[in-house]
């Protein structure tokens, strides 16, 4: 009996159920009348899907959201990996990806609607600036961390330059590299949610001030709620992508 | 001790490896091998010896051409050496595997290096597979395996490429008692069909005296060679005899005088 509450999908399915479990009965207290019960949310996020509002609103959060996402990924694995493997290149672009990650990066918002104005472009560059830092300092670290045998082993075979960075740093590198890529889409969506609160309510962002502005309580938690499923979703496809594109010995149990 | 020769008086052998007068600084000050020279003898398993400080990782670094020498020669076949070559291959410490490649591909990476195209270089793999006894293994990743069998996918990385000279780094000391002692006695059998030159670089005073053709004798501070000791040792009987040859126990029994004194 005792192994089977201990089972890993079992745990699972119990650290679920007691947060939603909690938040229910929060909301039944009430601890207060803006907070919906969990069953009230998932009847309104049923309703929203039914009715195709959220499927309306989607498309227009994922636009920004999409681009920004592709951009810091290229970009900062890029000069992730340029910093990890080359120490100008370092000294050049770890200062201020450090200071990038340090500041209050909402607070650079108003900044970029008044340069890029309100459109497309400031919501794309939320998206970056949040996103970015994270990827590139965990692309500069993997490829830095590098095991020096392994790199020495590929030497001592006659690997070139090139042969070792492709063949051996890049794959070793890559689990740290995709924790980066996990880490920047978490804080990319939120950019992409704060872009829509703070410079223009569009998509989800729309949805949560709109059903806010009317106190349709339900209706706002539900759209949080699923861009929180999303988020989570997403995440995970990117971690799969990993075990079959470059670490094929983890799906593997030992 | 008539069964052991001095340093020079077997100078009939061709040297495969010189090392004339090498010194190392690491960057910091540490003088980590001082005007060293020795020399390795062709088709030989010549053991590097010593408590740890003396160097000898440093020395085999620099005959791979992973390190440069301060001063000093090293060269092969009477070419120096300038960086890694074809002629030697590495045997790592930590069997330095890829995680996310199969034995297979671990064991074919070093002609995977040199462009050999994929199905002659997987030929060449799964028989030196089979050599060092992995058969059916070939699909494991090396964290499936145990650390004995991880460094058997190492010495089959090196055979692969048909290297010469095999450089051997500490091979078995992150491998346990048991494995280590069945490693031991097949790595003999694996010297004695491949004809092979052997530099392997150990702390253990019984696995050289058990593997070695010679032993180089290294101390510490400053780190010089302090003798050639060739343990003339029957290989033609069981290996479980050599451990109790009468040979064997005193070759051991001298070199751990002789080096008691440089351990504190």
């Amino acid at each position: 009996m005792a192994s089977f509450f201990l089972h890993p999908l079992i745990l699972r399915l119990l650290s679920i159920v007691i947060v939603f479990g909690l938040w229910e009965y929060a909301g039944r207290i009430p601890i207060s009348p803006a907070f919906p019960t969990f069953l009230q949310t998932m009847a309104a996020l049923w309703g929203m899907i039914a009715d195709g509002s959220m499927a309306a609103v989607y498309p227009t959060t994922l636009e920004p959201l999409g681009i920004g996402l592709v951009i810091s990924s290229f970009l900062g694995v890029g000069c992730g990996i340029l910093m990890g493997l080359n120490e100008k290149a370092e000294w050049f672009g770890a200062p201020v990806f450090i200071v990038l990650q340090a500041a209050p990066l909402a607070a650079l918002i108003p900044l970029l609607t008044f340069v890029y104005g309100i459109g497309l472009t400031s919501k794309i560059l939320t998206v970056c600036i949040m996103a970015l830092p994270v990827i590139v300092l965990n692309a500069f670290s993997a490829v830095r961390h590098t095991p020096e045998s392994l790199v020495e082993m590929g030497r001592s075979y006659l690997g070139s330059q090139r042969q070792v960075i492709l063949k051996i740093i890049l794959p070793a590198a890559s689990p740290v590299i995709y924790a980066g890529l996990r880490l920047g889409a978490a804080m990319g969506f939120i950019g992409a949610i704060l872009a829509e609160l703070l410079i223009t309510p569009t998509g989800i962002g729309d949805l949560i001030t709109y059903n806010q502005s009317i106190a349709e309580y339900d209706k706002m938690y539900a759209a949080i709620f699923s861009i929180m499923v999303f988020t989570v979703i997403f995440i995970e496809i990117l971690e799969r992508s990993e075990y079959i594109f470059f670490r094929p010995d983890k799906r593997v149990a030992s | 001790m008539s069964h052991m020769t001095e340093s020079g008086s077997s100078a009939a052998v061709p040297a495969a490896v010189a090392v004339k007068n090498v010194s190392k600084i690491y960057p910091g000050g540490v003088e980590a091998l001082s005007n060293m020279t020795l020399q390795f003898p062709k088709g030989e398993l010549t053991s590097v010896l010593g408590p740890s400080g003396c160097g000898k990782t440093t020395l085999l670094k620099i005959i791979a051409g992973l390190l440069p020498a301060n001063s000093g020669t090293v060269s092969v076949n009477g070419r120096p050496v300038t960086g890694p070559g074809p002629e030697r291959a590495f045997v790592f410490q930590d069997f330095a595997l890829m995680p996310w490649a199969s034995v297979l591909r671990n064991v074919a990476f070093g002609l995977e290096l040199r462009g050999i195209p994929k199905s002659e270089r997987m030929a060449i793999a799964e028989k030196q597979i089979e050599n060092v006894g992995l058969k059916g293994f070939e699909k494991h990743y090396p964290h499936q395996l145990s650390g004995g069998m991880r460094q058997r996918v190492g010495l089959a990385r090196a055979l692969a490429v048909d290297a010469e000279i095999l450089l051997m780094d500490e091979p078995f000391s992150a491998v346990d008692e048991q494995t280590r002692r069945k490693f031991q006695e097949d790595l003999l059998g694996v010297a004695q069909s491949e004809k092979k030159t052997f530099i392997f670089v150990t702390h253990s005073i019984e696995e050289a005296v058990y593997l070695s053709d010679s032993i180089a004798l290294l101390l510490p501070r400053p780190s010089r060679v302090s003798e050639i000791i060739k343990p003339d040792i029957r290989r033609d009987i069981d290996p479980d005899a050599i451990r109790r040859d009468v040979v064997y126990l005193d070759t051991v029994e001298r070199i751990w005088q002789g080096l008691r004194k440089y351990i504190e």
